[in-house]
């Protein structure tokens, strides 16, 4: 048995063409091809395809019923296609019957939103029941479970039960017990929705730490947008079981395509202020420009440079904001109507350094 | 009460003690794999088996419509079978534990079903098989409960251990028909009565104290 080998790394190392900044190889754990699932005359997942690189973090966003743990609960088999391809480092794992999905489960991690502790179990039986389930001996079982608490900072809870933990220590149990089995993929199903927001913020630090440090590949599903934004590499939004948008996330949160990624990002990227955007009319002295903007030059100088450009215009409102090391802008101006050139020659600066321009509408002074 | 009396009294509690833990641990091993069946095998279980949990169900209500002092009789044939005699103590046990089986089944039924669906996914999707999710989860989670109702089914055989009298099985409840009523000894009516109290007591004592211990869902 493959699990007794305690001191083995996960897999991650073994491929080539492995991105040496990001760590993020090409070699997919994960493709789905032309998944079908229907709920009698729901389609919870409609011929959808999807690769999970190697290393990646990638978040799975969409609103409740977009099939997103129909989806997630695919990956392991918890759930079966009613058609499609899904391949698990290479292998086809539709068909296949529950006892020929039970070791390939053993190497996939999951976490969930309400933790799904046993509650007869001390937090070190917890973490050893995969490692239990995979066979190894009761000694090494021990060994390894506290190796994983002591990773996610819970060593002297031991032996304490489920009960006696609070929301982010269980929720650190269930990550310490997915990978007790030394996993090289791990599913989130909405892991810090049932957490307030610092201890949320604690945990995505914990999840994007093991991916750094493990090498362990993390598909996550959540209706967050911030949560994405954290930790994602890509992310993929659903949407009636399809994929209708997918990408790194910096370029999605700076460019989102579909109406649905507008509105999900609505929460974590500056918006017209609502006292400004209900004053919007056609008689307004002033346009109202919203400006999306990502280049590294943001950090250092480059927006001081376009304040200065135009200095007819007033900044209204945004700012940069930096998903991983990507600097992102958005922001808002208004530039007098009169004369009528100014605006145009503000669109046409704007669009010459590669912002997208958007006119809202016009206003009038004071805003 | 005389020497005599309270002979017959010792030796009553005795009858009664083993009739209920002999036919209770009876019910237990054969009730408990009953009640997972049952929940294995309905819609959405861990082996979905509408047929065989249908007919189980069946056989279960089936055992327990028919009143106890019929069964008593009604299985003579297979008491007489298992036991070589359809009368005393040892036959007493065989219909109690048929009796209780079932009841404890659904007792036993409803604590499993009671287990939280998240923690059968988890073990699942650590690629535990059906055994796995048996022994980690399913019983260990539902323990208090499956205890709590041994309790209630141990307490509940006592009572029906009264009416296996009428197949000289003896026990407390024969003492007091036979001399509490039917020869007016009021002392040993009072004595009887006092002693179930204490047996009660006792029992559902025990079993609050042991589902306590084990009930870590704080």
């Amino acid at each position: 048995m493959t699990g007794r080998n305690v001191t083995s790394q996960p897999s991650a190392t073994a491929f080539a063409a492995v991105d040496p900044v990001t760590g993020v190889s090409e070699t997919p754990v994960v493709v789905l091809s032309g998944v079908n699932r229907s709920f009698g005359p729901t389609r919870a997942l409609d011929d959808l395809s999807l690769t999970v690189r190697r290393g990646e973090i990638l978040g799975i966003i969409g609103r409740s019923g977009a099939g997103k743990s129909t989806l997630i609960r695919c990956l392991n088999g918890l759930e079966r296609p009613d058609s499609g391809r899904i391949e698990i480092e290479g292998r086809n794992i539709v068909g296949l019957s529950e006892g020929e999905l039970q070791p390939i489960r053993r190497k996939i991690g999951m976490i969930f939103q309400h933790f799904n502790l046993m509650s007869a179990k001390t937090v070190l039986d917890n973490v050893a029941l995969p490692l239990k389930i995979a066979g190894w001996a009761k000694a090494e079982r021990r060994a390894r479970a506290l190796e994983l608490l002591d990773l996610v900072g819970l060593s002297d809870k031991a032996g304490s039960y489920p009960a006696a933990l609070s929301g982010g220590q269980k929720q650190r149990v269930g990550i310490a017990r997915a990978l007790s089995a030394r996993p090289a993929l791990l599913l989130s199903d909405e892991a810090t929705s049932a957490l307030d927001p610092e201890t949320t913020r604690s945990i995505l630090t914990l999840l994007k730490d093991i991916n750094r440090k493990l090498g362990v590949t993390v598909v996550l599903i959540t209706h967050e947008m911030e949560v994405v934004r954290t930790i994602g590499d890509r992310v993929a939004v659903l949407e009636a079981g399809r994929i209708v948008e997918q990408g790194e996330v910096w370029h999605v949160f700076s460019d989102p395509k579909t109406e649905l990624t507008q509105s999900l990002l609505s929460g974590v990227r500056p918006q017209l202020p609502v006292h400004i955007a209900s004053r919007l009319s056609p008689g307004g002295s002033e346009t109202v420009l919203g400006v999306d903007l990502t280049d590294p030059g943001l950090g250092n100088g480059l927006f001081a440079e376009i304040l200065a450009h135009l200095p007819s215009a007033h900044f209204l409102h945004g700012g940069i904001d930096h998903i991983h090391d990507q600097p992102v802008a958005r922001f808002f101006l208004t530039v007098p109507r009169e004369p009528a050139s100014l605006v145009d020659e503000a669109i046409a600066y704007l669009r010459s350094i590669n912002a997208r321009v958007e006119v809202l509408g016009h206003v009038s002074r004071p805003v | 009460m005389s020497p005599v009396l309270f002979n017959l009294l010792l030796q009553s509690i005795w009858e009664t003690v083993i009739m209920t833990l002999a036919s209770g641990v009876i019910s237990f091993v054969a009730g408990l794999p009953l009640a997972l069946v049952l929940v294995a095998t309905d819609r959405g279980g861990i082996a979905e088996n509408l047929v065989v949990n249908r007919a189980l169900g069946w056989v279960i209500n089936g055992f327990r419509s028919v009143p106890f002092i019929i069964l008593l009789v009604a299985l003579i044939p297979l008491t007489r079978l298992l036991v070589g005699t359809s009368l005393g103590t040892a036959a007493a046990i065989v219909p109690l534990a048929i009796a209780a089986a079932p009841y404890y089944a659904r007792v036993a039924e409803v604590s499993l079903r009671e287990v939280d669906p998240g923690l059968i996914e988890a073990a699942r999707a650590m690629g535990g098989n059906r055994w796995t999710i048996v022994r980690e989860v399913l019983v260990p989670e539902a323990l208090p409960g499956i205890v709590a109702g041994f309790t209630v089914t141990l307490v509940t055989l006592v009572g029906a251990s009264a009416m296996a009298g009428a197949i000289g099985a003896g026990g407390l409840g024969d003492l007091a028909i036979r001399y509490g009523y039917q020869r007016f000894e009021t002392g040993v009516m009072i004595a009887v009565v006092a002693v179930l109290i204490v047996l009660v007591s006792g029992l559902q004592w025990f079993g609050d104290r042991l589902v306590a211990r084990l009930d870590h869902r704080g």
